[in-house]
């Protein structure tokens, strides 16, 4: 049997949980064997977690699990794993998938392989591909465990629904958890107002070196206004303390996948391609022709970005004006 | 409050990532090292905390002896003293880093006294295991929350910030504890003249600790399929608002 770890931050489950039980499910079949899942806290969306082939949802609920506690979820998980043995045991390779495994993997003293791509299960040691910096590099690296525990790297694979979806029985699990696993939990929550992020903007606006200081970046602000989207920056802005971390993309920032990244200024270093090489459609503006982002891109305007931008921005304002 | 900061050495590659004969290695000839920008606000947060409680900050790492560099970098922005682990600069698995961590602060805590706070990078930046800090949090048996964001520390507790999609999640533990923390927390200073005039007067403490070994063995490394792209030269504004209406990010 291979089990599911369905992280959620308490009120909806973490999109891309959909991707890996698309991916345990091919496991799960390729060995011949069921696709279960297991879920802490209150009650799971079973509903849409059976469109994803899963024949048994393990309910976990304890008391004092009313919040996200990493360590007690580890203990819970764990637990039940003991109980079930499964051959393998996914979760997604979000901030929330990795901690709770790296858990698992600590007090079942098994290995963890985060951020997997693609896996080849053997009667011995199981064949695996991973992520390393972010996504530029690929390793390859063979994994022998009595369970083997792992998170896939988030959109490697697209989720897909099963063929024929299956009735998810749901099997309660109470495991027991002493005062030290629940000392790490969360004891109070802030919510920030709405509204679109870096994560969730359909169009970027990114500046970097070259745009050379914080006003430098006006019009980059005019102009994400323009196409409702907003500004992003490289880590050397951030750097130069030009615009806070929470604008910084990149392997150490935010990763994003919009409609239209448009890179100003900046060079296309790997750590910074990793968090936006997803973008559907790439605009470099760019001096340099031989800038990575430039031979990168599907579009580039070779120019000072300081007279471009301001360029682009007028355009669309006249042709608005103009109808 | 005494800070400990575990940092690791890593290439820093440009453009592109060029592998080594054997593929089991980046060719590093014509590059520079650093550590992940994460461990470098690990590395100022613990300065700024032992300022703040006259207290020191002690960096460690598990690598070869060029390794050296990133400590002699902590020590130039305000770290007290640094370990080294020593290696062949081989790649070492989580469990094994971890173990042998969790071993080097067992001696350092029985021979100078125990650290209230030792702090990681959420992850690495080559391996990226998301793990070791959370595993030397067990072997020493303290709590541990990762990709931390804001940490205010007093003397017998620590409060910590995580973003979160809508807004961020508090968490408390008490003293000793294990934090990982992500870049954004702070803002690295730049290391002074004096600072690094001092750095290099600092003895690096070697321990030496045995490789304990996992079920997770790496075998070679790999670049990702290239894909091709043709870059269009778009000439100028009007070329650029064309393709904006044709994407339909701009309304025609
Ligand atoms: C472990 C690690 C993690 C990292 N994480 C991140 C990360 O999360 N995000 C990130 O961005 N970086 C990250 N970096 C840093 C990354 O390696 C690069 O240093 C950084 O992305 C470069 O930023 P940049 O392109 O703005 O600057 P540069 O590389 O200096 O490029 C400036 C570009 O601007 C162009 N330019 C200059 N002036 C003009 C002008 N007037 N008009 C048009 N073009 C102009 C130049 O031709 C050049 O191409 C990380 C590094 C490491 C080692
Ligand atoms: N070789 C090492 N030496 C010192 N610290 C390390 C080493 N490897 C990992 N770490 C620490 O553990 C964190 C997480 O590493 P990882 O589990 O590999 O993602 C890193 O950000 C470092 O703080």
């Amino acid at each position: 049997m291979i089990l599911v770890l369905v992280t959620h931050d308490g009120s909806a489950v973490e999109e891309t949980v959909f991707q890996a039980l698309t991916f345990a499910r091919d496991l799960a079949s390729g060995l011949d064997t069921d696709l279960h899942a297991a879920w802490v806290g209150e009650t799971p969306d079973v509903e849409r977690l059976g469109l994803y082939g899963i024949a048994s949802l393990h309910h976990i609920s304890h008391g004092d699990l009313d919040d996200y506690a990493p360590q007690a979820w580890g203990e819970a998980l764990s637990q039940l794993v003991t109980g079930l043995s499964p051959e393998a045991v996914v979760a997604i390779g979000s901030d929330r998938g990795n901690e709770v495994m790296a858990h698992v993997g600590a007090i079942l003293g098994e290995p963890m392989v985060a951020n997997v791509r693609e896996v080849t299960p053997g009667d011995g040691a199981w064949e695996i591909t991973r992520t390393r910096w972010g996504g530029s590099l690929l390793e390859e690296t063979t994994l022998e465990a009595g369970v083997k525990l792992m998170t896939l790297t988030e959109h490697a694979i697209e989720a897909a629904a099963a063929a024929t979806p299956i009735e998810a029985s749901m099997v309660p699990f109470s495991p027991d958890l002493d005062d030290a696993d629940l000392v790490a939990k969360v004891v109070d929550r802030v919510t920030t107002s709405g509204g679109i992020t870096l994560a969730t903007a359909p169009v970027v606006v990114s500046g970097g070196r070259g745009v050379g200081s914080p006003e430098g970046f006006e019009p980059l602000e005019d102009l994400a206004a323009l196409l409702g989207g907003v500004v992003g920056c490289s880590r050397v802005v951030t750097n130069n303390g030009w615009r806070p971390h929470s604008d910084q993309v990149g392997q150490t920032g935010t990763v994003v996948a919009p409609d239209l990244y448009i890179a100003c200024g900046i060079s296309g270093a790997i750590q910074h391609w990793v968090g936006m090489m997803a973008s559907k459609t790439i605009l470099a503006i760019n001096t340099d022709a031989e800038a990575p982002m430039v031979t990168k891109a599907d579009y580039a305007v070779l120019g000072d970005l300081k007279d471009v931008v301001p360029a682009i921005v007028a355009e669309i304002e006249k042709r608005r004006g103009g109808d | 409050m005494r800070v400990l900061v575990c940092v690791k050495r890593v290439p820093a590659p440009g453009a592109r990532i060029v592998l080594s004969e054997d593929a089991r290695s980046i060719d590093t000839s014509l590059l520079s090292f650093a550590v992940s920008p994460h461990e470098e606000c690990a590395v100022e947060e613990g300065v700024r905390i032992a300022e703040a409680t006259t207290g020191s900050v002690t960096v460690l790492t598990l690598g070869p002896p060029e390794a050296e560099e990133q400590l002699r970098s902590a020590l130039a922005v305000g770290a007290h003293e640094a370990v080294l682990i020593p290696t062949e600069g081989e790649d070492w698995d989580p469990i094994s880093t971890a173990s042998a961590i969790a071993d080097a602060i067992a001696g350092l805590e029985s021979s100078d006294g125990g650290f209230d706070l030792v702090l990681f990078g959420n992850e690495s930046a080559d391996s990226g295991g998301y793990q070791v800090g959370i595993r030397v949090a067990h072997t020493l048996g303290r709590p541990v929350v990762a990709g931390i964001k804001g940490i205010d520390a007093s003397d017998d507790e620590v409060e910590l910030r995580r973003d979160t999609t809508t807004g961020s999640e508090v968490y408390r533990l008490p003293l000793p504890a294990v934090v990982t923390v992500k870049e954004g927390i702070n803002l690295p200073r730049y290391p002074t003249l004096k600072g690094r005039l001092n750095a290099k007067k600092v003895e690096v403490k070697r321990v030496i600790e045995a490789r304990a070994g996992s079920g997770q063995t790496m075998v070679r490394l790999k670049t990702p399929a290239q894909e091709v792209s043709e870059t269009t030269i778009l000439e100028d504004a009007s070329a650029v608002v064309d393709l904006l209406e044709e994407l339909q990010v701009v309304g025609r």
